[in-house]
């Protein structure tokens, strides 16, 4: 109830067009990564999916900024079912892999954000190596570029109001790490998978 | 109700379940993108139909909400097409969730003396302010341009359509949603024929590099023909027919106008950019720029020769 209604005014609000162009809204365990610019990226992303994916898709976020509030500790934790993870402090017992391959060993698929932070786009900065060591400790998992358009526009860093604009979500061709490839190759690989998204 | 809305409603309708009767047989027979098209604007007026009714059973509010959300939808698609720069963002709220609304109550409360001038003057004014205020200079002129534009063409002059149900003519009184379905009617149908000709008898391009689908044969025999089509609905409306056909000329050059406007602005951002952004959605915007150009006009020409 509460989760058709956040779904119904997010679509709204980003006017998102949504565009399956590498692969087709299909169940299978899946990690979709994408460009990051607004706070509303994930949200915006996992209403975008159909509602059977939904229900078994959960965003990855951080944690210091989504139990900040009641409000968004509520949203998290019943509406989009979040895997929040420690992003300040990260040490042996904090370390944010686990839960997220907790999560996939759950049967989740996950949405996540690898430039670790909010970029001002339009295009994606550097990938942290967490979506290599994702793909390399669960190579059965597709990982699913997506480029998410206009969101630096319609809910750019620093702002608390949206602005309606029409925004595009494009989901590419899904991809693995390689069985002898390189993090660093790997991670500029899939950079540019959702960069490249951007003009298809 | 009244005899002569009636007469307009079935006879829209009729000619409407004709058409899409027409448009399946058609797209059974010779499927292709043309028949496609034309089966997208028999819903663009079945929609059309629609906002008339909606004008006619509400007493106006149904239709002043409908042209309110087109142009909340069209100014979305006009300024996600336009690059502004992050110190616009305050500003374009402003645009969306005070302006427009302000617009379309006045609208809605018939306060012609506040309504007329909302947009040309005080938002006008606003906009330069508030972009100020936020202290980027990089482009200042050109940014705020955009979004007074964007004002003007996707809110202001699209309010004046259901404005129309506020003028007081004498002996007209309680008719006034004939003039809204006459200003919609013969704007949409001289688009249709203008493409109609355009496509069977277009030789001549009219300006290659901003519309090349709109050709010297396609204007002239569309707009003589949909200014044929409006003259004979004179009868529903406060105009004599030769006024009818002066009303429904001017209707249809400030819709051409209108047209190749907008595939100005589109051609300059690049065409491929806003196909991308709104697929799935249908522009706003390509289905009512016509109506932008010619509902001010028309509404003015009516208020000051007939009220």
């Amino acid at each position: 109830m509460i989760a058709t209604l956040v779904t119904g005014a997010v679509r709204f609000l980003s006017g998102a067009s949504v565009r399956w162009l590498g692969c087709r809204p299909e169940p299978g365990k899946r990690v979709y990564f994408a460009n990051h610019t607004s706070n509303f990226d994930g949200v915006v992303l996992w209403a975008a999916l159909t509602p059977s994916l939904r229900a078994v898709t959960r965003p990855v976020a951080a944690q210091d900024y989504w139990t900040a509030t009641a409000i968004r500790r509520f949203l998290a934790a019943r509406v989009f079912k979040a895997v929040l993870i420690e992003r300040k402090h990260v040490t042996v017992s904090h370390n944010p892999l686990e839960p997220i391959l907790a999560a996939l060993d759950a049967g989740s698929s996950l949405i996540i954000f690898p430039e670790g932070g909010r970029n001002p786009g339009p295009d994606a900065g550097e990938f942290k190596s967490g979506l290599f060591h994702i793909g390399k400790k669960r190579p059965d998992v597709d990982l699913v570029p997506v480029y998410i358009d206009n969101m630096n526009r319609i809910m750019p860093k620093g702002e608390v109001l949206p602005v309606p604009l029409l925004s595009c979500i494009t989901f590419g061709t899904p991809t693995r790490v390689g069985p002898s490839e390189p993090r660093p190759a790997f991670l500029a690989r899939a950079r540019d998978a959702v960069n490249a998204l951007r003009q298809a | 109700m009244d005899v002569t809305t009636i007469r307009l409603v079935g006879g829209t309708g009729g000619l409407l379940v004709l058409a899409s009767i027409a448009g399946l047989i058609l797209k059974w027979r010779f499927p292709g993108p043309t028949v496609d098209n034309l089966n997208a604007r028999i819903r663009a007026w079945w929609f059309m139909v629609a906002i008339f009714a909606a004008a006619l059973l509400t007493g106006g509010v149904g239709s002043v909400l409908l042209f309110g959300f087109t142009s909340f939808w069209a100014l979305r698609e006009f300024i996600t097409l336009t690059p502004t720069r992050r110190g616009d963002h305050r500003t374009l709220f402003w645009a969306f969730f005070v302006i427009t609304p302000l617009q379309y109550y006045l609208v809605a409360i018939q306060w012609y003396g506040l309504f007329s001038i909302l947009i040309p003057v005080y938002a006008f004014l606003f906009v330069p302010i508030r972009n100020a205020i936020e202290g980027d200079c990089e482009r200042f002129l050109e940014r705020t341009a955009k979004i007074q534009w964007g004002l003007m063409v996707c809110v202001y002059c699209v309010s004046y359509a259901p404005a129309l149900l506020a003028l007081d003519i004498p002996g007209f009184a309680g008719r006034q949603a004939n003039l809204l379905f006459f200003l919609v009617l013969v704007t949409q149908m001289s688009d249709v024929l203008q493409y109609v000709f355009g496509k069977t008898l277009g030789r001549h391009k009219i300006a290659p590099h901003v519309s090349p689908n709109k050709t010297w044969e396609g204007f002239i025999g569309g707009v003589l023909a949909a200014t044929a089509l409006g003259t004979g609905l004179w009868w529903a409306t406060p105009f004599s027919p030769l006024q009818a056909a002066g009303m429904s000329l001017s209707i249809c050059l400030m819709g051409f106008g209108g047209g190749l406007t907008m595939s100005a602005i589109k051609r300059d951002r690049g065409v491929k950019d806003y196909g991308s952004l709104i697929e799935g959605h249908g522009g706003v915007m390509d289905r009512i720029d016509s109506i932008c150009f010619a509902a001010p006009v028309f509404f003015h020409l009516t208020r000051f020769y007939f009220t």
